[in-house]
C-alpha cells in the first residue's frame, strides 16, 4: 500500500469515526464498515492499470490535500442561484457532506414515508441499516465504494412503506463549498421502496467557488416487488472538481426503475450505475447525457445484471464532447443462464465537436441464456457536414445549424426527463453550454 | 438577375467547371441538361455555396451582388434556394421548427421583424396545400424515414415557404414516379411568376414536359456546349447526347 496524503487523512477520519461510536459499534452494519476499511486499504486508489479505470486517472486527486471535515452552514440567499426554478419537493440540503436542517424543507413529505439522515438512522433505526446498508455494494472490489462504506459521514435514509405513493420528489441538494479551500466529502444514501410503493428521488450536485472538491457518493436503492422508483442525478460542478459516484440498485419482481444521469459540468466525473436485476417481469431504464467542454472528463460505467427470466432493460446514453474534453462509456449487460426471455438493449451515441476531444466506448455483453434479445451499439462521430450545409442553404447560419443539431441530439435524452421543471431547466442550461 | 461569367471550379485539384457562362433574367426558366458527370450538380452546389469546391476563376453576379463572396446562409437570405438531389435527414429537427428558424434568420438578415406564430401557421397551411404535403409529415424529423417522393415534395414545400428569387432544382425528378413528378412540377409552376426564376437541372427530358423551360442548355465537361429553346430538350430525348459530345471530344483530341 502506497502512503499518500489523502489516504492517510482518510484513515484518520475512519479511526475518529470508530472511536466515537458507543453502543452501535457492534451493529451488523458497522461490522461492514470495519470490513470495508480493510478492503479499501488492500485495494488502494485505482490506477490506470486497473481495467475499470483505464481511461480515468485519479492520480492528481490522490496527491491532493482536502479538508475532510469542512463543516459549514451556508445562508440560503447564497444558494438561491443554484436552485432549479419552480422545482417543488421534499428538499434536503447537504453542504460539504453535512446535513443542513435550516435550509431543508420536509413539509411535503406526506404519507407512509420516513426520511432520516444517515446519522439519525445510525442512532434511531440501525435495523434498516443492518438489513440493507452496503448489501448491494461491492466493497471488496471497488475502492471508492469501500472507502465510502467505511468513512461516510452523512446522507439520507429513506424508507417508503408498502403501497405508498409519494407524490413529491425527494430532492437532495449536495453543495460543496470550495470558496476557501479544497473540500472532500463522503455521502451515503439508502432508499428502500416497499412493495407496490412509488417514489422519485433527485440528487443534484453543485460546487460553490473555484477550489478543488472530492465528492465520493454511494446511493443504494432497493425496489421491492411491484414498486417503482425514478432516480435523477444531475451534476453541475466546477472544473477542479472530482466526483466519484456509485448508485447500486436492487430490483425485485415486476418492479420498475428509471435513471437519468445528466452531467452538465465537472472537472472529473465518474458515475457507476449498477443494476442488480433480481426479479421476473421487471423493467429498467437508464438514460444518460454528458456535454463536457474545456478539459472536463466524464466517465459512465453501467451494469445491467439480469438474473431472472422475462425482464427488460433499456439504456440510452448520449454525449457531446467539445474542446479538449474526454469521455468514457463502459456498459455491461449480463444475462445469467436462468434469465431466459430477457430483453436487454444498450445504445451509446456520441458527437465530437473538436479534433482535440476524445471518447472511449466499450460495450460488453455476456450472455449465458440462449433465448434472449439483446443489442448494443456505440458510435462516436462528428456532425454531418452535409446536414450543416443543408441547413445553411435554407438561411440558417452555420453556428446556429450546429447548435440546432446538437440540441436535437441531446433532446433524445432530455425529452425522457419526466419532471417538467427539471426538463426545462436542463434544456436551458444545455442551450447555453452548446451555444 | 443571375450572371455567371467564365466560372471555373475544382474539387481536390480536379477541375469540374471549366468556364461557365449563363445569364438568367427575372421570370425565366432555364433547363440545364447533360450526361452524367458533366458538372450539372457541381454548378448547383457552387451557386448555393457548398464549401467543398474551390472557385479558381470567373464571377457570379446575383441581384448586383458578388454571390461568391457570400456564405450559403447569406445566399439563401438574398433569395437563392437549392432543392437538393439528395435531401439530407436531420434527426430531431422537425420541418416546422426548421422552417420557422430559417424564415426568421432570413428576416433577421434582411433587418425585418420575425414572423409571429399565427402568420407562420397560416403561411404553412397555404403552402402545404400547394404541394399536397401531409401535415403529419411536417411534424416529423426533417426527411427522416421519408420516401423519395416525400423528400422531394418537402423540398418544394420549403421552397414555397422561403419564396426565393431564384430556385435551383438539382435533379428533382430523380427517383420520382409519374404522380410524384406531377405534384412536384405543379408546385413549381404555381411558384413561377414574372420576378421569380428557375434553373432546372435534369438528366432527362421527362420533367420538362411539366416544367416548360424558356431555354435549354447542354452542359458537358464543365462547359455549356449548346443552348436552345425547349425544342432542344426534345431533340436530346430523341437523339441522346452523343451527337453533341462526339464533336467536342473530337476537337479536344485534336487540340
Amino acid at each position: 500500500m502506497s502512503e499518500n496524503n489523502l489516504q492517510s487523512q482518510l484513515t484518520e477520519v475512519y479511526n475518529d469515526l470508530q472511536s466515537s461510536l458507543n453502543g452501535s459499534a457492534s451493529e451488523a452494519y458497522n461490522q461492514r464498515r470495519i470490513a470495508a476499511i480493510d478492503s479499501f486499504n488492500k485495494l488502494g486508489f485505482p490506477t490506470t492499470k486497473h481495467e475499470e479505470w483505464k481511461y480515468s486517472n485519479v492520480k492528481n486527486l490522490v496527491k491532493g490535500a482536502y479538508n475532510l471535515s469542512a463543516k459549514k452552514s451556508l445562508q440560503s440567499e447564497g444558494l438561491k442561484s443554484l436552485e432549479i426554478p419552480g422545482l417543488e419537493g421534499i428538499i434536503l440540503y447537504f453542504v460539504n457532506g453535512y446535513f443542513q436542517e435550516e435550509l431543508s424543507d420536509l413539509s411535503l413529505a406526506e404519507g407512509k414515508i420516513s426520511i432520516q439522515t444517515f446519522q439519525e438512522a445510525q442512532s434511531n433505526n440501525p435495523e434498516i441499516l443492518n438489513k440493507h446498508f452496503s448489501k448491494y455494494s461491492k466493497d471488496s472490489e471497488e475502492a471508492f465504494t469501500a472507502l465510502n462504506t467505511a468513512v461516510a459521514n452523512d446522507g439520507v435514509v429513506v424508507n417508503v412503506e408498502a403501497n405508498a405513493t409519494i407524490e413529491h420528489p425527494i430532492i437532495l441538494r449536495m453543495i460543496t463549498d470550495v470558496t476557501q479551500e479544497n473540500v472532500a466529502s463522503n455521502i451515503r444514501n439508502l432508499v428502500v421502496v416497499g412493495e407496490n410503493a412509488e417514489v422519485k428521488i433527485a440528487e443534484i450536485f453543485r460546487t460553490l467557488g473555484e477550489h478543488s472538491s472530492f465528492v465520493n457518493t454511494v446511493t443504494e436503492i432497493v425496489v421491492a416487488k411491484s414498486a417503482r422508483a425514478d432516480y435523477y442525478k444531475i451534476q453541475d460542478d466546477n472544473n477542479s472538481s472530482y466526483h466519484v459516484g456509485t448508485t447500486n440498485v436492487y430490483q425485485e419482481d415486476k418492479s420498475y426503475f428509471y435513471a437519468a444521469t445528466i452531467t452538465l459540468n465537472g472537472g472529473f466525473t465518474r458515475n457507476n450505475l449498477n443494476l442488480d436485476l433480481n426479479g421476473e417481469y421487471l423493467e429498467s431504464f437508464m438514460y444518460g447525457l454528458y456535454i463536457p467542454n474545456e478539459k472536463q472528463h466524464v466517465d459512465n460505467h453501467t451494469v445491467a445484471d439480469h438474473r431472472k427470466p422475462n425482464s427488460v432493460s433499456n439504456e440510452l446514453y448520449k454525449g457531446v464532447l467539445m474542446d479538449k474534453s474526454t469521455g468514457v462509456f463502459n456498459g455491461k449487460i449480463f444475462v445469467r443462464q436462468e434469465a431466459q426471455q430477457t430483453n436487454a438493449y444498450q445504445n451509446c451515441r456520441n458527437v465530437i465537436t473538436s479534433d482535440s476531444a476524445t471518447m472511449n466506448t466499450k460495450p460488453q455483453l455476456e450472455i449465458w441464456a440462449d433465448d434472449v434479445k439483446c443489442s448494443h451499439g456505440a458510435t462516436t462521430g462528428m456532425l454531418n457536414d452535409e446536414a450543416i450545409f443543408y441547413m445553411q442553404s435554407r438561411g440558417i447560419p452555420k453556428e446556429e445549424a450546429i447548435k440546432m443539431q446538437l440540441l436535437a441530439f441531446a433532446d433524445d435524452v432530455v425529452s425522457q426527463i419526466k419532471i417538467e421543471t427539471i426538463r426545462e431547466y436542463l434544456t436551458e442550461i444545455i442551450h447555453e453550454k452548446l451555444g | 438577375m443571375l450572371k455567371i461569367s467564365n466560372l471555373h471550379a475544382s474539387i481536390e485539384d480536379k477541375e469540374i467547371l471549366r468556364g461557365i457562362n449563363l445569364e438568367v433574367k427575372p421570370g425565366e426558366v432555364h433547363a440545364i441538361m447533360g450526361p452524367n458527370g458533366s458538372g450539372k450538380s457541381t454548378l448547383a452546389s457552387v451557386l448555393a455555396g457548398r464549401e467543398d469546391y474551390e472557385i479558381t476563376e470567373g464571377s457570379v453576379d446575383f441581384m448586383n451582388k458578388d454571390l461568391l463572396d457570400l456564405a450559403p446562409e447569406e445566399r439563401a437570405a438574398e433569395g437563392i434556394f437549392l432543392a437538393f438531389q439528395y435531401p439530407v435527414e436531420i434527426p430531431g429537427v422537425n420541418t416546422i421548427n426548421f422552417l420557422k428558424t430559417a424564415i426568421n434568420q432570413i428576416k433577421k438578415y434582411r433587418g425585418e421583424e420575425p414572423m409571429n406564430a399565427a402568420s407562420f401557421l397560416k403561411l404553412m397551411k397555404e403552402k402545404a396545400k400547394l404541394v399536397k404535403i401531409d401535415d403529419q409529415l411536417l411534424r416529423r424529423s426533417l426527411n427522416e424515414g421519408f420516401s423519395g417522393g416525400e423528400k422531394k415534395r418537402n423540398e418544394i414545400f420549403q421552397m414555397a415557404m422561403l419564396e426565393p428569387v431564384l430556385g435551383l432544382l438539382d435533379e428533382t425528378d430523380s427517383g420520382l414516379d409519374i404522380d410524384a413528378l406531377r405534384i412536384v412540377a405543379d408546385g413549381v409552376n404555381q411558384l413561377k411568376n414574372k420576378d421569380r426564376s428557375f434553373v432546372v437541372i435534369t438528366h432527362y427530358q421527362r420533367l420538362l414536359d411539366y416544367i416548360v423551360p424558356d431555354y435549354v442548355h447542354v452542359l458537358y465537361k464543365g462547359r455549356i456546349v449548346k443552348s436552345g429553346t425547349k425544342d432542344l430538350a426534345l431533340e436530346l430525348e430523341e437523339k441522346g447526347y452523343d451527337w453533341i459530345t462526339e464533336s467536342i471530344d473530337a476537337n479536344e483530341t485534336v487540340a
